[in-house]
């Protein structure tokens, strides 16, 4: 018993490994540096550890991460052991994640396939070498041969501090978009298998601050920019004064928690707040008006996303999608609607009936949430907008396809509805629609290099490397078909792609909501067939 | 993390250069914050990071750029009320650089 170390021998050699850990993962700011835009996307040459030097900050608050019910103080002592027993838990509860550490391959179709790879070179962004970093701790302490015979038997990995920089490194430079599983002969999903390591990371308490910090908000205020009611209040009635002043009509309204309206929309915190975003809330209102839809938006539910969802972690994800619930039964509605968000319509229309179902008390119609896109292209099928599409017609429009609402999704109960339905909708309200590259869009889509946790400043030099293919692709539609406008459904790649495009030399405002050109080409007032 | 010196006081700023205790903020501090970037507070900055401070009082949190540009158009002309002269001001956006030297906290969620 002599070896057996006592508990403090035990606390202040942990005190010393996250005293380390602290030092090893410590930010620095990195300026990041765009390449030229040549219209065409290479494979680079291999820059091995390329990108080992960028990696998210760390939450320190200790209020936020006991809310979180993650460690307060750091890398806990025992962090070995808390970290064999998460992933014991993630294997058996998820069997997808075990399925993925069994079956690949490595037949190598995903290496090519990452836009952070692509945009870096560093050969552990490829999706099969970010599987591994986790596959090797799963042979080692997880399979019959890794338990006898130790790592080097089974090309595993023991547990050690550098493995944990390693995987706080590259779990975050994966934006868990999907597109290498779309390649992968087996449908291996790296994005489960990200999510699961930022759970285990977060168990041991290593917490990628941008992401959490907003969860924590999302929680407690309600919404991802920490807005208050009196806040959203106050920029709504800004909106609707606006619209009203503009469009000299004095009954245009963003309705707030009016109880009893038909329909309760649900859309980013952005919405309301950053530019591009807010202008597709005008786009949003006229539609919901000249329908003659009564809707209503709500301070409680004033939140769509879920970042919960870029953990996989179901409590956070329930805690945050219960609001809109409880705004819907509260606010008496009919049928909830979402707005231009990415992960929100994954989680809205996906994960909503499995955590707080069944909704019996919507319209029996409308048993799962609507996408604006649905709800506008429906109205301009039946002719209940009236539209000018010279209104946009110093356009040329193309589509950046987002990655949650492609892969993960899809629109209307129709095959392909993610692509088609706003695509429609884009086609309806303008005169000339280009799509980029095939390779690039609908399910081969590229992500906008920040999407699930990165859109953090602190990320900004795999931002900007990880833009690179979808900014290559706009820039050939630009040269080959003059396309001067991006048009969106999620709120991350719209912050995203309004950094890259000055970062890239172009400008800023030719990236947009689908519902900000809506919004232009709607002729107000004049109300024909419905 | 980092502290700077403003009129003998030690002030805290977080990883990102943004206050970590927002009444350490004074007009020093944001001349101070500003000096750093070599930008030099005109009174259209001034006009800027004021109502910015105010609304935040209000809000507690920073108004929207259109709420912004209205402002500004209101007390500086139409000519100034538009985004783009923003940007002239705040070149890193007035979103982040504004509210940075305005001593408000840095905006999270999508934007």
């Amino acid at each position: 018993m002599a070896d057996e170390k006592t508990a403090d021998e035990q606390h202040s050699e942990g005190s010393e490994a996250n005293a380390r850990m602290q030092e090893l993962l410590k930010f620095t700011k990195i300026k990041p540096k765009a390449v030229e835009l040549t219209g065409k996307i290479k494979v680079p040459d291999l820059k091995p550890n390329s990108m080992l030097e960028v990696k998210p900050q760390l939450l320190t608050v200790k209020e936020m991460l006991e809310h979180l019910g993650y460690p307060a103080d750091g890398l806990v002592p025992n962090w070995k052991e808390v970290f064999l027993k998460k992933m014991d838990e993630i294997l058996k509860k998820y069997r997808s994640v075990r399925l993925y550490m069994d079956i690949c391959v490595k037949c190598g179709a995903c290496v090519d396939k990452c836009h952070y790879f692509l945009g870096t070179g560093d050969p552990l962004n490829m999706p099969v070498a970010r599987q591994e970093l986790m596959r090797k701790v799963y042979r080692r302490y997880f399979t019959l041969p890794g338990k006898l015979f130790g790592s080097r038997f089974v090309n595993g990995a023991d547990l050690s501090e550098e493995l944990l920089v390693m995987w706080y490194t590259y779990y975050y430079q994966c934006s868990e978009c999907r597109r290498c599983s779309v390649f992968c002969p087996y449908g291996i999903d790296t994005a489960e298998i990200t999510m699961a390591a930022r759970e285990i990371l977060n168990s041991v308490g290593l917490v990628q601050k941008y992401m959490h910090e907003i969860i924590f908000k999302a929680q407690t205020i309600g919404n991802n920019l920490g807005m208050q009611s009196s806040a959203i209040v106050n920029a709504l009635e800004f909106v609707q004064d606006d619209l009203q002043e503009q469009l000299e009509m004095d009954d245009i309204r963003i309705p707030v928690d009016e109880v009893g309206a038909d329909v309760l929309f649900v859309t980013p915190s952005a919405d309301f707040f950053a530019s591009p975003h807010i202008e597709s809330l005008y786009g949003y209102a006229k539609v919901f008006h000249q329908a003659g839809i009564s809707w209503t938006m709500s301070t409680h539910a004033s939140e769509g996303g879920n970042f919960g969802l870029f953990i996989h972690n179901y409590e956070h994800m329930k805690k945050i999608n219960k609001r809109i619930w409880e705004a819907a039964r509260d606010l008496k509605v009919k049928r909830v609607v979402g707005g231009e968000c990415g992960h929100m319509w994954r989680v809205l229309c996906n994960y909503s009936n499995t955590m707080w179902g069944p909704f019996d008390y919507l319209d029996p119609n409308y048993k799962r949430p609507q996408h604006i896109c649905e709800l506008t292209l429906d109205l301009l099928k039946r002719g209940a907008l009236k539209i000018d599409k010279s209104a946009n017609e110093e356009f040329t429009v193309t589509m950046h396809d987002s990655c949650q609402v492609s892969r993960a999704m899809e629109m209307g109960g129709m095959p392909d509805g993610q692509y088609e339905i706003p695509r429609a909708v884009i086609r309806g309200v303008c005169h000339k629609f280009v799509d980029m590259p095939a390779e690039t869009i609908r399910e081969r889509t590229f992500c906008c290099g920040a999407g699930q946790g990165l859109l953090g400043d602190d990320m900004l030099p795999t931002r900007v490397k990880g833009a690179m293919p979808r900014m290559q692709a706009y820039y050939r539609a630009k040269q080959e078909s003059g396309v001067n406008f991006v048009a969106l459904i999620c709120a991350i790649c719209k912050a995203q792609l309004s950094k890259m495009f000055p970062t890239y030399g172009l400008p800023m405002e030719e990236v947009g909501g689908v519902h900000q050109l809506v919004g232009r080409a709607i002729v107000l007032g004049a109300k024909e067939g419905v | 993390m980092r502290t700077i010196e403003c009129a003998g006081k030690k002030i805290e700023l977080d990883e990102d250069g943004y206050l970590t205790n927002l009444n350490d903020w004074s007009d020093d501090v944001a001349k101070l914050l500003s000096k750093e970037d070599n930008l030099d507070l005109t009174d259209a900055h001034w006009e800027v990071i004021n109502f910015l401070r105010s609304y935040y009082q209000q809000y507690q949190i920073a108004p929207m750029i259109k709420i912004l540009v209205k402002e500004i158009k209101k007390t500086m002309g139409a000519d100034k009320g538009n985004t783009k002269y923003l940007y002239q001001l705040f070149p890193d956006g007035p979103a982040k650089q504004a509210c940075r030297y305005a001593g408000l906290p840095k905006p999270t969620g999508c934007v």
